[in-house]
């Protein structure tokens, strides 16, 4: 069996990938069934529970925001063939500044508080990347190793700050800090509702990552050198540093993921502030085939599927980890329609 | 300071050092297989997880502990296949394919837990290995212990190393392998299939990989929880890196890396409340990150490591 080049025609670019969804849900309604439930009615109920209503889009929405800056964390590094699998670290850390400086420690009002804080955790979000990028440049070591175990790190720092420095006095014993000012906080869009000023950054984020990386000069450099590093040396593109910038915005978008969360979602910061959405922007991404628009549909799909399961899962017994398992299978599925799509199988 | 140095004169410290160097061990050979065939497997962390609760629950089911091991295996195996299927024929990319893997086999074991255990809040014990001493070599001081007085699972961890050097540096099976990594093409001339190699490489990578999750529910912990095997295979595929890609330092590295993380907790009872105790947790993976860096630049990476073979391409 072998893979011949071809260009596929515009029926098979729509065909494949939606093939892929197709597998991903057949997938699922397999497990479903051994649940012992009928899954059109789980799918139904999961479409209800992200769609259904007002309140349930807005969740999604909601939900998405975070899901649309590791998103695009991810799709910035990736496009220079930065292995960054950290955002979920990025993300947290984007967390602490925001609560170091935004429970009192500046005393500003809100129109230079709000970009204070947003301006210093993408800095220190870009800098925590920085590291295993030159650590990758200087001394050739993988970034996908020292990014992964990063996470663990910066979690355990986190844990450490929660329960000395930043522990909310009146938490009652509980590992969380203490709620940011009203100064820090991100308006709410639609009024007594949880949906965020985040989620307009977000996308005014996703058009400036599109923006830079179809048009800018950094961001062809970026490009060149993920398609082909040693072309780009050749060519007189400074990798290394085209690498670092690469670092520094990837992780800044990630922080300022957790900037939105905390100023504009929970108010303060706790252990379980990100269920892994570091790791979803992986799968975000990679549907949205590294474009940048694409992430913020793609982030309110997966957005909608997490929502939407956890409804589900309240009102029938199918564990919300189904969730999950349709995200992760429709990475797999996905990255083998691409390549469906780029080659003819050729048996023989 | 003293308290601090007579630690490293126990015998329970060493054979801590050894029991949480066991499931690494597995897990460190299995990479290092895919990898030496030139396929990165970052599917690792999730497969351990999956490994670790295929293991316990066969036990749990009824199972005896050695059907245990190899139902763990072949979970792992049917893993690795897939993640094979995918990066070699298909060629995807190894990375994204990976952590598609670990999420994938990370989810599919949790939701399977929840769906065999809905009603448990704390989780149910096996019955697990138990310590096997040999004779006369357990007498020996701290040695004796920590090497001879371990569970049969330890001593499969020693069995698989030698096995695996064997089979890597003694056998044609190996040398293929090994080729596969460094020159495909070489090993398409003669007559060998390279997507077969590689795949069977990822497959039985894999199957340990499993096995070394299992060790932690079935030798260690003697039930499954959640977030059980926390960030070791991202450890291992440190320590594969560190060993040089040689079955022998990466049975050392695994060793010496168990040492640090069982000199590091019993450092928290001699220190006490004075440093957080989350700065001991911190340092077996800063420990992963600082013996990277020290290796990584004269590291001799296999020559074919993620690249896709795709036949009569240059």
């Amino acid at each position: 069996m072998r893979l011949e080049p071809r260009i596929a025609s515009p029926a098979q670019t729509i065909l494949y990938p939606v093939a892929a969804f197709a597998a991903t849900f057949a997938f699922a309604a397999l497990l479903v069934l051994l649940a012992g439930v009928s899954p059109l009615g789980v799918f139904r109920l999961v479409f209800l529970g992200a769609a259904g209503s007002q309140f349930a889009l807005l969740e999604t929405l909601t939900r998405a925001t975070p899901l649309i800056f590791t998103g695009l964390a991810v799709t910035v590094a990736f496009r220079a063939k930065l292995w960054n699998i950290g955002a979920e670290a990025q993300l947290y850390i984007g967390a602490v500044v925001t609560v170091v400086l935004g429970t009192g420690a500046v005393a500003a009002p809100s129109w230079a508080l709000v970009p204070l804080i947003a301006l210093a955790a993408m800095l220190a979000g870009g800098l925590l990347l920085l590291g295993p990028a030159l650590l990758k440049t200087r001394f050739g070591v993988d970034e996908v190793v020292t990014t992964l175990l990063l996470n663990f790190i910066v979690l355990l720092f986190v844990s450490l700050l929660l329960e000395g420095p930043l522990k909310d006095p009146m938490g009652l014993g509980w590992p969380q800090s203490q709620r940011v000012v009203a100064e820090a906080q991100w308006p709410r869009l639609v009024q007594g509702k949880r949906l965020h000023m985040g989620f307009a950054v977000a996308i005014l984020a996703a058009l400036a990552v599109w923006l830079m990386l179809a048009r800018s000069v950094l961001g062809y450099e970026m490009r060149a050198v993920g398609h082909n590093a040693a072309a780009a040396r050749f060519a007189g593109i400074p990798v290394n540093r085209v690498l670092a910038l690469t670092a520094l915005i990837s992780g800044g978008l990630a922080a300022l993921g957790g900037v939105a969360e905390v100023s504009g979602l929970k108010g303060n910061l706790t252990l379980d502030l990100s269920p892994g959405f570091g790791y979803t922007g992986i799968v975000v991404a990679m549907l949205a085939l590294l474009h940048p628009l694409g992430v913020v549909a793609s982030a309110i799909f997966v957005a909608g599927i997490f929502v939407g399961a956890d409804a589900m899962s309240r009102a029938v017994g199918v564990p919300s980890y189904i969730a999950e398992v349709m995200t992760a299978t429709a990475l797999l599925t996905m990255g083998t329609a691409i390549v469906f799509t780029r080659y003819r199988i050729r048996w023989r | 300071m003293a308290a601090a140095l007579e630690i490293l004169f126990t015998a329970s410290f060493w054979v801590a050092a050894v029991r949480i160097a066991s499931p690494l061990i597995f897990a460190t050979l299995g990479e290092l297989i895919c990898e030496r065939a030139g396929v990165l497997n970052l599917g690792i962390e999730g497969i351990m997880v999956a490994g670790a609760f295929a293991g316990w629950f066969t036990v749990y089911s009824g199972g005896d502990l050695w059907t245990g091991v190899a139902v763990a295996a072949l979970t792992g195996a049917a893993f690795g296949l897939l993640h094979g299927l995918l990066t070699v024929p298909l060629g995807l990319s190894q990375h994204v394919t990976g952590i598609g893997i670990t999420l994938l086999a990370t989810s599919l074991t949790y939701y399977t837990y929840r769906l065999a255990l809905p009603e448990v809040t704390s989780p149910p014990k096996i019955e697990a290995f138990r310590p096997l001493e040999i004779p006369l070599l357990a007498d020996m001081p701290l040695v004796g212990p920590a090497l001879f007085a371990q569970t049969p699972f330890t001593y499969l961890a020693f069995a698989a190393a030698a096995l695996v050097a064997w089979l890597l540096y003694r056998t044609p099976l190996g040398l293929a392998l090994r080729a596969a990594g460094e020159n495909p093409d070489a090993l398409e001339a003669q007559g060998l299939s390279v997507t077969a190699i590689r795949m069977g490489a990822v497959a039985a990578g894999s199957a340990l990989m499993a096995v070394g999750g299992a060790f932690l529910t079935m030798s260690a912990f003697n039930s499954f929880f959640f977030e059980m095997v926390n960030g070791r295979g991202w450890v291992c595929i440190a320590l594969v890196v560190f060993g040089s890609w040689r079955p022998g330092k990466a049975l050392l590295g695994a060793i010496l890396f168990g040492a640090f993380d069982a000199y590091q907790v019993r450092l928290q009872g001699v220190v006490g409340d004075a440093v957080p105790y989350q700065v001991f947790l911190m340092l077996p993976y800063v420990l992963s990150i600082l013996a990277l860096v020290a290796v990584s630049r004269r590291a001799s990476y296999p020559k074919a490591l993620m690249v896709p073979y795709r036949k009569g391409e240059r």
